[in-house]
């Protein structure tokens, strides 16, 4: 055990984090946004709209991560026609095909979360809105969706722990997050282990406060 | 019960370990297969290229059975000292990094580095001379070395990753540039074409090879470089506590050397020889 290295690479893996936590909170904004939209298509009765939002968190879910990267970063980056657009703008950067990538797959499994948090409100609560006089669009922002909020904590706390994870893999189209990083100290000193375990104990650092944050908010917003 | 499951795991781990034996005697060499035209691999995935067919030459010459594994480049020095496999021969420069990990055999081959760009960059006709050795010196080198600071600036400039190339980059030697590493030689190839990378450095083989194999209008620009952080030749790597195998695979290369074995597979696969 090189200890010398591990405390030579702390300041560097922790500049590194900074990055995974940016592409983690912006990823995760945008797909909590875009999930609430699939989770309502989800739940419309129009059976062509709910088929369609179902379809597409059945393909984000059924697909690795990192093949999603790779379709979104060296495959967009084939088609030549794409290269004229404004779009490549965007999707010339690494840092932003990597947020494209991980928002999409989050908000597949955000919308499937708070699809079965919606179905879980027991039409009672909604009639009693419905005899109070209020109205339906009321009932959906001041009633439906936050216990739909309250109700998805557990899951979408995992979700979050999970995508955490899955922004390693932006380091793999040159992102030089934790895992980035740790892999580029690595091709200088040859000593993998000693450099994991730093990069490794950061990361279950961070997965720490994000399970505590959640477990505080779960008791929060406890309807008990 | 409990005994049945114990000696069941003892059985297992004591069967483990003959099998481990009986193979201790073949020579495990890892490479890339990953960086044609040194080590690639064919359509039906059998790992091919000059290091594979000199692989197995010099181990003819030692009279040991040989064994080539593949493993990923970023990895491949870690791997060789945790014992995956014995030797690596994967297109590896000899140089005072690396050398303070593991041991190199004398030098094999040899290739100069080249900056590629796509046809209509505006880097291209540069001027500069045909090639530089950093080694050497002098001021038509440092003279070079301006010139491209100047070109390269607020360039991107990609490479792969733990590459003499990228050591380079980050020399200073050239100034500030925007530097990105990718994992393997491919995927530098595939974003110089898309355009993400404004300038490409790497083995000139290497690209001539993409360029040929994909019909990109890849071309070299700028001078060929060697020496310096470009290193010595590529040679054998091997843990330094193998000094046995060491002295077998010098002998060996000296041996293809005099029998015209090393020029014969280089020009099979470069073109050109690249033997030293």
């Amino acid at each position: 055990m090189d200890l010398e290295l591990m405390i030579n690479s702390l300041p560097k893996l922790l500049n590194a984090a900074v990055i995974t936590l940016k592409l983690l909170s912006v990823s995760l904004i945008i797909g909590l946004f875009i999930g609430l939209f699939f989770a309502i298509l989800r739940l419309n009765k129009n059976i062509f709209i709910s088929r369609f939002a179902y379809g597409y968190s059945y393909v984000f879910r059924g697909t690795p991560l990192l093949v999603q990267i790779f379709i979104i970063y060296f495959g967009l980056g084939q088609i030549e026609y794409l290269r004229s657009t404004v779009l490549w703008v965007i999707l010339k950067e690494p840092y932003w095909c990597a947020i494209i990538a991980f928002a999409l797959n989050t908000s597949a499994y955000t919308s499937e979360i708070l699809r079965s948090a919606f179905q879980t409100i027991k039409p009672g609560i909604i009639e009693a809105g419905k005899s109070l006089g209020i109205s339906n669009k009321v009932i959906f922002y001041k009633i439906q969706i936050p216990i739909a909020i309250r109700q998805s904590l557990p899951a979408y706390g995992n979700e979050i722990i999970l995508m955490m994870k899955g922004t390693s893999l932006a380091s793999t189209v040159t992102i030089m997050d934790l895992t980035g990083v740790a892999k580029y100290i690595i091709s200088t000193t040859f000593k993998p282990i000693e450099v994991f375990i730093v990069a490794g104990g950061i990361y279950l650092f961070m997965t720490f406060i994000i399970h505590n944050v959640i477990k505080f908010l779960e008791k929060k917003y406890s309807f008990n | 019960m409990m005994n049945i499951f114990k000696k069941t795991i003892f059985s297992v781990l004591f069967s483990l370990l003959i099998i481990g034996n009986v193979n201790a005697d073949k020579i495990k060499i890892g490479t890339e297969g990953a960086y044609p035209p040194w080590n690639s691999k064919d359509a039906s995935g059998k790992l091919i290229g000059f290091e594979v067919e000199l692989a197995y030459t010099l181990c003819r010459y030692i009279g040991q059975q040989c064994e080539i594994v593949e493993q990923d480049w970023d990895g491949m020095i870690p791997a060789l000292i945790m014992r995956k496999f014995d030797a690596i021969m994967a297109g590896m420069s000899i140089t005072a990094e690396r050398q303070k990990a593991i041991s190199f055999s004398q030098g094999y081959a040899d290739e100069v580095a080249s900056l590629a760009v796509m046809k209509g960059s505006d880097l291209e006709g540069m001027n500069t001379p045909e090639g530089i050795n950093l080694t050497l010196g002098g001021s038509g080198v440092k003279k070079t070395l301006k010139t491209l600071t100047g070109a390269l600036a607020g360039k991107t400039v990609c490479t792969q990753t733990a590459t003499i190339h990228q050591n380079f980059l980050e020399s200073g030697d050239v100034g500030k540039i925007n530097l990105r590493t990718y994992k393997t030689q491919d995927e530098v190839n595939l974003d110089l074409a898309s355009g993400r990378c404004d300038v490409a450095l790497a083995a000139a083989v290497a690209f001539t090879d993409y360029a040929e194999k994909s019909g990109k209008p890849v071309v070299l620009v700028g001078p060929t470089f060697s020496g310096g952080a470009f290193g010595n030749g590529v040679g054998v790597g091997i843990r330094k506590d193998d000094t046995e195998l060491l002295k077998a695979f010098n002998k060996a290369i000296e041996k293809a050397r005099k029998n015209g074995d090393i020029s014969r597979i280089a020009t099979k696969w470069f073109g050109f020889d690249a033997s030293m």
